[in-house]
């Protein structure tokens, strides 16, 4: 049946491709992304200007919204037109997703010719390829589990940037008795569950979390660790305000830069609201591992995988726009921007600032040790549907004061199971 | 007498001054958003996050207003929401013309045209008023691509005809089963023939539901954002696609009164609709659509 | 598909009075629609009801898998939590909504000044689509941005307004905007209804010694039957469309509090590659409206050709 769906998709987005080779024009390329933001947007400019000083064309198609899920809508709106785009964000296992449909194009010829294979880290290679072949490059790393906090606001309160759980909470209860918010959260479903990754890391280890929640592994999932870890999960409310829900996550962030409250846990997407502020990691604003997993790095990479076209020049703009991503002076402004780290390790870090560069040693590091994890939350580990019922889960937990962590981790387990068909 | 009379005015007065106030009340309530979203748009970043909502703007500043127009950046762009505007524009017009045309034709012929089934047809497209857009998104992606116009100005206008005829033909339905069939009898008589008819007789008399049905449809498809993402390209992208790249921005300094003012910009021409021809709007329902 | 529609009328020999091409016009000029829709509509439906048979995950395919996942909808938590939220949001939006739109109305019928000013002011939210007005709400919902912080700092330190992060209670702020947007349209509605309504037959009630609130009960309001027809129909729709309100208001959440069948069935089908139960959702979804408006139109549109 794959191959039968795989070739019908295939042949519709050929036929289409040829009846629409003349809305495209020559040697450009469209890219479907939702680097929307400011900073990001900027950077992402550094690409676009790239290309055409190389003569190929950059049509933007930006669509904001929900961490890529408008995108993601209209990505697939536009493949079952036959007509997807040249390039678009895609990351962790939907990529394979992708590959599966016959949907992408091979960057075999570029990653040979830039020496793919010894330039990137190995756990970035493999989210890149689909059945041996390149079908997408990363744009960048991100460490999701971290802790950014408001130094004053620590002094204030009397504490110190907490290391584990335990400390965390007792660190809290200063803070609050100082008279702020202990920790800034936005109340959606990708940051409770954001938090709740972190919290299983930290509390039951790395090992622990890859089993539960990269390898879906049931007797962890609906295991003592696992009600554990929901429990301190749920305690971290007691740190938080009741004006949470729905906030969005750079507004929380904004509550730890202007002193409202003392720390939150987020990826380190969270830097460029403080760079945007003017404000100097290790200075003005901390970041530490989130409690409790210094020893582990879960990563969010961001890539484009590119789509299966016909039309020669625009291959060719693609394969260009493969190398240009991963042209140094790309990476370095693109990842400055965004707080994450390059995807190639082998750059002058020397412009980064502490928080990145101690993220490149932990990257290196916990790719040795082990410890170096895909985020669940941001769709690195698991399928999209088997990661949603898990959101489901866990923000109904969350948010829910009569619901037991026993339960939670029984339907945890059911979702695991569920989600699949 | 003289008594019971002074009452009397007393009790009117009194239920005169609780009607007034009851309508001052819902109209606040009302209001309220729309004054948020105002307010908040001629204020400085400062002041938004020092003071609360209703805070009046110490300092007002158009600032925000010429940022959203013009130089606010929605992706890689920074040319604000203006260009966005006049894409919408495109596809507005032509999608709600078409419409309701059609939707007066199809009233026209369902009512003065009786034939057995008339009912059965009119349900069967009423239906189609039901559809949640997020249903057909991807039979409607396939069908676009099929047809050689996804990601096109003309396939975007083919999906808001589609899915506001159901719309339109009820409208005319509705106006057109009150207007007298003596007079359409009359004409059949006089060997005057179907558009005739339509062009001599119905059409002088539709003005008001005319206007319904182009507010109406103006105001949908004005207000879609999800046909509008997903099957415009690049560069014909509707403004409320922009206001959401604007609004949804996921890292950097918020800027509430950027963000307001593209609102603001947005809604602008259904809310002048609204505000000139509301009376219009209401005359042309008095006059039919609610008759049934 | 003519083929389709003309066959159908073709039955109908008493329809014609005069012959030829005139005969077939209006037929003619329906087709083209009746043709979109049963493409467009019927024709898509019947296309999610396969998907709906099928293990379509990221993309449509076509293996099929029987009713399983209905079975699995059937089993689905969120789903019921879906259905429960548009029972309770779709009645009280519809009720509340009448009960405002026709209270407005016949106070904006007696006579008063800047009854335009007054009507635009009612009207104009349904102008606005929750995308524009998104943001506003949720501050004003907010309660530490919102109207519940602009109260306490008036004094009133115990004013709690915080429904919305109360997994209870978030689905009637839900309720407030929806309401917020449609009721002035439903206003909008009755007045046109009143203004419609004879004078004379209202005097004639005056006249028999009637009071005022007795004359709108006995005698306005059974005249306003088809606006309440009217005003039902396009409250219903835009109750089983609420999708943009959702997700600009509260994202689904607390947790999945307040997601609406439209928002399951989108974020199946599109976030989490799961087609198939997207569709699945979404052919209920659909059962669902035919269940209602199939014996509400049969019953209008019948006492209409009788009465």
């Amino acid at each position: 049946m794959p191959m039968l769906k795989k070739t019908t998709l295939a042949l519709a987005t050929t036929l289409a491709g040829l009846t629409l080779a003349a809305q495209t024009q020559a040697n450009e390329v469209e890219v479907l992304h939702w680097w929307t933001s400011g900073g990001e947007a900027r950077a992402a400019n550094v690409l676009k200007e790239l290309m055409e000083a190389e003569g190929y064309g950059w049509k933007d198609f930006a669509v904001a919204g929900g961490g890529g899920e408008t995108a993601m809508t209209v990505l697939k709106s536009r493949a079952m037109s036959g007509n997807p785009p040249s390039a678009a964000q895609i990351k962790g296992p939907e990529i394979q997703e992708w590959g599966e449909l016959g949907l992408l194009g091979s960057l075999n010829d570029v990653a040979e010719a830039e020496g793919w294979d010894a330039l990137l880290p190995d756990v970035v290679a493999d989210v890149m390829q689909y059945d041996g072949e390149y079908v997408a490059v990363p744009v960048n790393v991100h460490r999701v589990n971290w802790l950014w906090a408001n130094p004053e606001v620590l002094d204030d309160a009397g504490v110190e940037m907490p290391t584990t759980l335990d400390e965390l909470f007792e660190a809290g209860d200063a803070i609050r008795e100082a008279g702020y918010i202990p920790l800034a959260h936005g109340g959606q479903a990708w940051q409770d569950a954001t938090i709740f990754e972190s919290v299983v890391i930290g509390s039951q280890g790395g090992e622990f979390y890859q089993r539960a929640l990269v390898d879906l592994d049931p007797e962890a999932l609906g295991g003592e660790q696992m009600v554990d870890a929901l429990e301190e999960f749920k305690r971290l409310r007691e740190l938080m305000d009741d004006g949470m829900s729905g906030r969005d996550w750079n507004i929380a962030t904004g509550m730890v830069i202007d002193g409202e409250a003392a720390m939150q846990l987020m990826g380190d997407w969270a830097k460029g609201e403080f760079t945007a502020r003017g404000l100097t990691a290790g200075e003005d604003y901390l970041c530490a591992p989130a409690p409790g997993t210094e020893d582990v790095f879960a990563f969010n990479i961001d890539s484009l995988a590119m789509f299966r076209v016909s039309d020669e020049d625009e291959q060719e703009a693609q394969q260009a726009l493969a190398r240009l991503v991963l042209e140094p002076t790309f990476q370095e402004t693109f990842n400055l921007a965004k707080g994450s780290i390059p995807a190639r390790p082998d750059l002058d870090m020397s412009e980064f600032d502490s928080c990145a560069q101690q993220s490149l040693s932990d990257f290196q590091r916990t790719a040795e040790e082990g410890g170096l994890v895909p985020s669940m939350a941001h769709g690195m580990a698991v399928r999209a549907d088997i990661q949603g019922a898990i959101f489901d889960v866990v923000t109904n937990y969350f948010n829910d004061e009569d619901m037991q962590a026993e339960e939670a981790a029984e339907r945890l387990v059911n979702a695991a199971e569920a989600a699949s068909f | 007498m003289a008594n019971v009379i002074r009452r009397q005015t007393l009790a009117a007065r009194l239920s005169r001054a609780a009607v007034y106030s009851v309508l001052v009340l819902a109209a606040l309530f009302y209001l309220l958003p729309l004054v948020v979203m105002l307010i908040t748009s001629v204020k400085p970043l400062s002041e938004i996050s020092a003071g609360t909502l209703l805070m009046l703007p110490q300092d007002p500043t158009l600032a925000p207003w010429t940022k959203a127009w013009g130089e606010a950046c929605t992706g890689m762009r920074c040319e604000g929401v203006g260009g966005y505007f006049w894409n919408s524009f495109a596809i507005v017009i032509p999608a709600v013309l078409i419409s309701t045309t059609i939707g007066a034709l199809n009233g026209y012929a369902l009512t003065k045209w009786r034939f057995k089934g008339a009912e059965l047809v009119f349900a069967l497209m009423l239906f189609g008023c039901f559809i949640p857009f997020q249903v057909v998104l991807l039979p409607m992606a396939q069908t676009l691509g099929w047809l050689g116009i996804s990601s096109s100005r003309a396939g975007l206008i083919l999906v808001h005809v589609v899915f506001g005829i159901a719309f339109t033909t009820l409208f005319f339905r509705n106006f057109y089963v009150g207007i007298p069939d003596e007079l359409v009898a009359a004409a059949k008589l006089d060997g005057a023939g179907f558009f005739r008819i339509f062009w001599r007789i119905l059409l002088p008399v539709s003005t008001p539901i005319i206007v319904v049905s182009v507010i109406w449809q103006f105001t949908q498809i004005w207000n879609d954002f999800l046909f509008g993402v997903a099957f415009s390209a690049h560069n014909t992208q509707p403004v409320t696609v922009a206001l959401n790249n604007l609004v949804n921005t996921s890292t950097g300094v918020r800027e509430y009164n950027v963000d307001m003012a593209a609102a603001m910009i947005a809604a602008l021409p259904t809310l002048v609709v609204y505000v000139l021809a509301g009376k219009y709007f209401v005359r042309g329902l008095t006059a039919g659509s609610v008759k049934g | 598909m003519k083929n389709i529609a003309t066959t159908r009328t073709g039955k109908a020999p008493r329809a014609a009075t005069s012959g030829g091409l005139q005969a077939w016009l209006p037929r003619l000029v329906l087709a083209p629609s009746v043709a979109i829709s049963l493409f467009f509509v019927y024709g898509f439906m019947l296309w999610t009801f396969i998907l709906s048979l099928t293990s379509s995950r990221m993309l449509p395919s076509y293996d099929f898998v029987g009713f399983g996942q209905y079975a699995r909808l059937m089993q689905n938590e969120r789903w019921w939590v879906a259905s429960t939220n548009l029972m309770i949001f779709g009645t009280l939006f519809v009720l509340i909504c009448l009960v405002i739109g026709a209270l407005l109305a016949m106070l904006l019928d007696q006579k008063i000044r800047q009854e335009g000013v007054l009507r635009t002011v009612y009207l104009y939210p349904m102008a606005l689509s929750f995308i524009v007005t998104g943001v506003v709400w949720k501050w004003l919902l907010n309660p530490s941005l919102g109207i519940q912080a602009m109260v306490q700092s008036w004094g009133f330190e115990s004013f709690r307004f915080d429904w919305i992060v109360d997994p209870d209670m978030a689905i009637y702020t839900l309720v407030i905007a929806a309401v917020w947007q449609a009721s002035g349209f439903v206003m909008a509605l009755f007045l046109a209804g009143l203004r419609g309504i004879d004078d004379s037959i209202v005097k004639a009630a005056q006249l028999d010694g009637a009071s005022l609130p007795r004359i709108y009960w006995r005698v306005v309001m059974p005249c306003l039957r088809p606006v309440v027809f009217s005003a039902v129909m396009i409250l219903a729709h835009i109750a089983i469309k609420s999708f943009d309100l959702v997700v600009a208001l509260t994202g689904g959440g607390p947790g999945y509090a307040t997601d609406l069948p439209a928002t399951f069935m989108y974020a199946h089908a599109f976030n989490r590659s799961q087609i198939g139960l997207g569709s699945a959702s979404a052919m209920l979804m659909l059962g669902g409206v035919l269940a209602i408006l199939i014996p509400y139109l049969y019953s209008e549109l019948r006492s209409r050709r009788h009465g």
